[in-house]
């Protein structure tokens, strides 16, 4: 059927289900080819182009940190010079940080929010479109220079002075703080957009009350972002002000201070191990609910967790700098703000464990996965309480045993609920199942050649020794432990490895998923494996928090709406009740220039300053072209 | 799954005003994110003040002049401001043209004394640290002067073309409008951090 | 798993003193403050590893405990989610208590580290990118106080204050079987204190991140008795020995015509550089750059000869000298005890 035999204003009440399954389907379409590809809104393929991005950084920064394992396997070892070690450990670091856990975890935010709150397309889809293509220009920018032996070779927090002006020679550190712009820029533009997705565009009758809770975790993680993401904006700006105009931030000799990067570093750097966290939390329970086949227990205790959790974030800073010499009364406060977080976390603990006992857990792959998170992370958390002591932490910062901790708390806490999660919607997003078999393999592989790698780095840091040294002498006794550690790695790798062919294996070979593969009770399940380009032939309306376990058999849905134009609903924030029929945008080249003009910018600002200034026209041309209406049905009102 | 209609939305409008705007929650979205980074460096000001021996290291305190009249231009600007606001809520497409002409004039005019305000620093951003975060404040809020004066222009382009008489431009309007006021607002307490701190 | 520390404990105290395992590490302490400290990480491993088990056996429970059989999602009952929730309630008000005590010991701990006393033994160390420069102060007698980088010796039983400074980037002072660590940092000063509770030979280490050579900027404390460090302390303040043979003469002349000089000073020559360590006593010192190499004629030599090999970027170049010039400098340097 063609455009032009739909009177303009059609509703949906005038096709039957088929006609308006096509009709629907030709209205949101992605167009085939390379246009169609740069130019597309849809938030399901720009979150499945994220994932698969993400994951693509994780596999690249998982074999660095293969080559500092073996360069850490024997003393004195000669396998990576000092200049190389140094670039391939901070790459390793920023990459694993901003290239693939938070970009992850937005990533999944980006697919899954939209059809777990029953809408069609994510809050600004433009802006969705344009923060891939400049969050994807960060990481090539990143591994480019790392392959151009540019790399940045001053650690992930690229502490002054030695990323100054006076010590960090070349663009190694320019280049850092530049990657740092893309990422954020593009995070704080998905957070936006998130964040005005739950705020507006709930499924009717979708009240606070009744928000999924990995929908509640991405919307406090976006806060977070919103709020945090502009402290390294700042701090990475007037770095490469210090840099490239001279002035004196961060100059003692002119009135500049060394401690304000680390102060405005970590005031950023704390929210955003949280931010990675908390969308691993939501991920938790949300396995948690469909494989204990209960509704979670202490819902509103979960909810309350994770807005304590996140205002807790803003006050603990300073625990990265407890040795710095601050004065000693303000170090003990934020001893107990740290050691206060362990409440929100151990309160979401109690939850699950108090679902999972009243549940009928079913040992699926993902619910294996959040076993091993619970195990693991647990202790990633209380060592997380034990470098919340000052004194304690005078012996371990800077060794090993934080290194141990946060890989505990980063593949333990989030990586290990991310799998699941990807085990866990994979039918959705792809249409096909993994494998339940290697699923098991994988888990146990990853559970056991994590804790043999991390567990004994403890130890390695309560025997002296300190990180990012690139070798050590055999006087030091390392170097049994530091083999052990280095060839379990090898199992991790494996394991990480056979997950990679399963996910690759299964999306050609895979049974096919249906509709609800697992009995969840959320929308995304309430719509076709994978979602049609509209999500959803007609906006769910909901009444309660588990939709599809209270109403097993069909689903209540809206209906009204228009067919001649992208059109979804908007309902007011508190109980969701419908405000209008609102248009969303159609695929646009635009959002993909206006990338490409920022990139350019950002890259030669890197070399001169006026490259702001020239730069900023073409940016400006593509936004005007961008926002300046076209006469479409979108635009009617 | 099967479908069970339970609610008809046919007769809801098309576009949604202030609160029932997703635009609208955008801009308070980027407000929020930009207020913090307004909010960081005056935190930096007042971190790099506690630390100094003296404050304004090396320099006097700024001349008023320019930034004063940057501040009263900016403070009357809201009042055109509110009724452009008003226009645009009661659709009046001859009203808004008018009211848009007035705050892109309005909108550029502080950018004359702005040209001022950094020679009247007295202090070079590669002088000392003192220099360096008071061009930043500067330099920051001028880039959102500027972002939205161009905004505002593009908008009273669009006004003036068969585009403009449509719900979604007046909420348009009233979206620049607001982040006008925002502008406008975190000005006020960089305005006393630069000009009255080191006058105290 | 925890109780893999027990004997890994034992086997470190073992060999306290050899030098080796033991010697930086914070499971062997020597000192009053790191005694304190270890005391404090045992404390938090016996809580924590309680909490993991509670953890773990009640997941172990939940996980596999009998139940009745079904699949369907069950509907909620009022009175079993209020009695679960009394029980999360309960575990959130013991978490409390127990982190609360956890704040409150470790408060109490950090106050115990930095005790004011009047006997106080003061140094000032400045660290550079990447060696360690220790400067023995002495209010009174200024003819006294004297350079020895990357070197300290304190005498048992008396607290050392530690006064901390840097230059060029942020460095960390560790020595872990004596206290904790604590950072250099341009522009700010900083402090530490310790007490040695007995003889021995403990390793120190920069523990913040400060380049290219951060692995290689260790430093050596040697505690010993007060008789001891008074004899080495005299040691330290006289000028540099006179060369005693030909080969260490002309050694001391190339050390003093060619670059050397530049960057070192040799009290009692013409040698008077500050942009390296001081080299009066270089011979005395048990290791040369950093930790990187024993002191023997041997690695001084290869030292000189290729400092950039050993230490890729250290800011000592490799000075163009014949093999005799490098062989006599050599001889000279190992003869500055
Ligand atoms: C996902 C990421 C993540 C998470 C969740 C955490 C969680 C926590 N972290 Fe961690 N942390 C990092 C990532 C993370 N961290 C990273 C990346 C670094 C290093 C950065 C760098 O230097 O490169 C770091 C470093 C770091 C430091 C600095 C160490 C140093 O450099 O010396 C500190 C100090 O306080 C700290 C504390 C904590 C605390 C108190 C928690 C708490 O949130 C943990 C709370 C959880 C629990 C406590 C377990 C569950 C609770 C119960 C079962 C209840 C019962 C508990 C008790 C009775 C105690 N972290
Ligand atoms: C989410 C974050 C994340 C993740 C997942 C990891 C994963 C790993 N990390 Fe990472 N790490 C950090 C975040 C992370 N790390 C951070 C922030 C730092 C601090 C950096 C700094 O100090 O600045 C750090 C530092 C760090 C160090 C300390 C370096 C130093 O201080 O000198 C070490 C040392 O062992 C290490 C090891 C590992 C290992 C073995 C893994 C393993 O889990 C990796 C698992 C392996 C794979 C994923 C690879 C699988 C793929 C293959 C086997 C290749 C197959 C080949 C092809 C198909 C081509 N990491
Ligand atoms: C440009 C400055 C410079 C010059 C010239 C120079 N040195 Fe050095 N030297 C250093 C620095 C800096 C170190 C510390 C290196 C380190 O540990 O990283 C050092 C270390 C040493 C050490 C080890 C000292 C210790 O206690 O660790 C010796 C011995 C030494 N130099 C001898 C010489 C001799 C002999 C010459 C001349 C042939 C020479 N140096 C020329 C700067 C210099
Ligand atoms: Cu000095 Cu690391
Ligand atoms: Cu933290």
């Amino acid at each position: 059927m063609s455009t032009s035999d739909i009177a303009p204003d059609a509703r949906d009440t005038a096709l039957q289900e088929k006609a308006l399954a096509e009709r629907l389907a030709s209205l949101w379409a992605t167009p085939r080819g390379i246009l169609g590809a740069l130019s597309t809104v849809d938030h399901k393929i720009i979150g499945r182009r994220y994932i698969v991005t993400a994951f693509i950084f994780l596999l690249l920064g998982g074999v660095l940190a293969l080559a500092i394992r073996i360069q850490l396997a024997r003393p004195e070892n000669r396998f990576l010079g000092a200049d190389i070690y140094n670039q391939v450990f901070t790459v390793h670091g920023s990459n694993m940080m901003f290239l693939f856990a938070v970009p992850v975890m937005e990533a999944f935010g980006v697919y899954l929010v939209p059809l777990m709150v029953g809408t069609r397309n994510i809050a600004f889809p433009r802006l969705n479109a344009f923060s891939y293509w400049i969050y994807l220009a960060g990481g090539i920018t990143l591994w480019a220079a790392l392959a151009l032996d540019m790399g940045p070779d001053i650690g992930w927090f690229a502490y002054v002075p030695l990323s100054g002006p006076q010590f960090g020679a070349g663009k190694r550190a320019d280049i850092w703080a530049q990657m740092i712009t893309f990422t954020e820029l593009s995070a704080l533009a998905v957070a936006v957009e998130i964040v005005v997705t739950v705020f507006k565009q709930r499924a009717p009758g979708m009240s606070l009350d009744r928000i999924p809770l990995f929908v509640w975790s991405m919307l406090v993680t976006s806060f977070l972002i919103i709020m945090a993401m502009p402290a390294i904006m700042v701090a990475s700006t007037t770095l490469i002000l210090d840099r490239l105009v001279g002035t004196h931030f961060y100059n003692p000799a002119e009135g500049g201070d060394v401690l304000l990067w680390q102060h405005l570093f970590w005031f950023f750097g704390h929210p955003e191990v949280y931010i990675i966290f908390l969308p691993a939390v939501g991920m938790v329970s949300s396995i948690v609910t469909t494989f204990a086949r209960r509704p979670i227990v202490g819902y509103l205790p979960l909810v309350l967790a994770l807005f304590a959790t996140g205002i807790l974030a803003f006050g603990l800073w300073v625990h990265h700098m407890f040795v710095v010499g601050l004065p000693r009364v303000g170090e003990s406060f934020f001893t107990a703000s740290s050691m206060a977080i362990a409440v929100p976390n151990g309160i979401q603990i109690f939850c699950w464990l108090a679902t999972l006992w009243d549940g009928r857990p079913q040992f699926r792959t993902p619910l294996l996965f959040v076993v091993a998170f619970i195990i693991t992370f647990v202790i990633g958390g209380l060592t997380g309480v034990m470098v919340a002591s000052v004194p304690l932490d005078t012996q371990v910062h800077d060794t090993y045993f934080v290194v141990a901790h946060f890989h505990y708390v980063l593949i333990g806490g989030a990586v290990f609920p991310l799998l699941g999660a990807v085990y866990y919607w994979y039918p959705k997003i792809v249409g096909r199942m993994m494998n339940e078999r290697l699923g098991r393999w994988v888990v146990a592989l990853l559970f056991v050649g994590f804790n043999l790698t991390f567990f004994p780095m403890h130890i390695l840091g309560l025997i002296g020794m300190p990180r990012r040294v690139y070798t050590y002498g055999p006087e030091m006794h390392w170097g049994g432990l530091n083999l052990f550690v280095s060839l379990s790695a090898v199992i991790l790798a494996v394991g990480f490895v056979l997950f990679f062919y399963d996910a690759i294996r299964s999306a050609f070979s895979g049974e096919i998923a249906p509709e609800n593969p697992w009995g969840a009770p959320t929308l995304e399940w309430a719509t076709s494996s994978p979602p049609p380009s509209c999500n959803f032939e007609r906006i769910p309306v909901v009444s309660g928090s588990y939709p599809l376990w209270e109403e097993p058999h069909a689903l209540s849905v809206a209906t009204g709406l228009r067919i001649n134009r992208r059109e979804l609903l908007v309902t007011s924030i508190s109980d969701a009740s419908p405000q209008a029929r609102e248009s969303s945008p159609r695929n646009s080249i635009w959002p993909f220039l206006a990338a490409i003009a920022s990139t350019v910018m950002l890259l030669s600002s890197i070399f001169s300053p006026w490259a702001v200034v020239w730069g900023s026209v073409p940016i400006a041309v593509t936004l005007i072209m961008w926002f300046w209406p076209k006469g479409t049905p979108e635009d009617i009102s | 799954m099967r479908h069970r209609a339970v609610l008809d939305v046919s007769d809801l409008p098309m576009h949604g005003l202030e609160a029932a705007s997703p635009t609208w929650w955008g801009t308070f979205g980027f407000m929020l994110l930009e207020g913090t980074g307004f909010a960081l460096v005056i935190a930096i000001y007042l971190y790099l003040l506690s630390l100094a021996p003296q404050w304004p290291i090396g320099a006097q305190p700024p001349r008023l002049g320019p930034g004063t009249i940057l501040t009263v231009i900016l403070v009357i600007s809201i009042v055109p401001n509110y009724w452009i606001l008003k226009w645009a809520r009661e659709r009046d497409l001859r009203k808004v043209r008018v009211g848009i002409v007035v705050m892109s004039l309005l909108g550029i005019a502080p950018i004359i004394p702005r040209a001022f305000e950094f020679p009247a620093l007295g202090i070079s951003w590669d002088s000392n640290a003192y220099g360096s975060i008071l061009w930043t404040m500067l330099g920051l809020h001028t880039t959102h002067i500027v972002t939205d004066v161009a905004d505002t222009l593009v908008l009273a382009a669009l006004m003036f073309t068969r585009h403009g008489d449509n719900p979604r431009r007046f909420g348009d309007v009233q979206d620049n409008a607001l982040y006008w006021n925002f502008v406008v607002l975190t000005w006020l307490p960089l305005y006393i951090c630069i000009y009255w701190l080191p006058r105290l | 798993m925890r109780s893999g520390f027990k004997p890994l404990l034992g086997a470190v105290c073992a060999f306290p003193l050899s030098g080796c395992i033991g010697w930086q590490s914070a499971l062997s302490p020597h000192g009053a403050q790191s005694g304190s400290l270890l005391r404090l990480i045992w404390l938090f491993v016996v809580v924590c590893a309680v909490v993991w088990i509670l953890v773990i056996v009640v997941l172990a429970v939940a996980l596999f405990r009998r139940r009745p059989i079904g699949n369907e999602p069950p509907l909620l009952e009022p009175s079993r989610e209020s009695r679960l929730n009394g029980i999360i309630a309960a575990a959130t008000v013991m978490t409390v208590l127990v982190i609360g005590t956890l704040t409150l010991v470790s408060f109490v701990a950090t106050r115990g580290l930095d005790s004011a006393d009047e006997n106080v033994l003061t140094l000032r160390m400045r660290g550079f990118q990447w060696w360690w420069e220790i400067t023995y102060l002495d209010a009174s007698r200024p003819d006294r106080i004297f350079l020895s980088p990357n070197e300290i010796h304190v005498p048992v039983g008396r607290p050392v204050r530690v006064r901390l400074s840097a230059d060029d980037v942020i460095h960390s002072f560790w020595v872990p079987s004596l206290a904790g660590k604590k950072d250099l940092i341009p522009g700010r000063d900083n402090a530490i204190t310790f007490t040695a509770t007995r003889p021995g030979v403990y390793r120190g280490q920069c523990a913040e991140f400060c380049g290219l050579q951060h692995a290689h900027m260790a430093f050596l404390v040697i505690a010993e008795t007060p008789q001891s460090f008074e004899a080495w302390r005299r040691s330290q303040i006289a000028e540099a020995a006179s060369p005693s043979n030909d080969e260490e003469k002309r050694g001391q002349s190339v050390f003093t015509v060619k670059a050397c000089a530049a960057c070192h000073t040799v009290r009692g020559t013409s040698a008077s550089g500050s942009l390296g360590p001081d080299l009066t006593h270089v011979a005395s010192r048990r290791y040369i750059a950093s930790g990187l190499l024993e002191t023997t004629r041997g690695s001084l030599a290869a030292w000189i000869a290729d400092p950039q090999t050993l230490k890729p970027g250290s800011n000592m170049p490799s000075v163009p000298l014949s093999s005799d010039e490098l062989r006599d400098v050599s001889a000279y340097m190992a003869s500055l005890k």
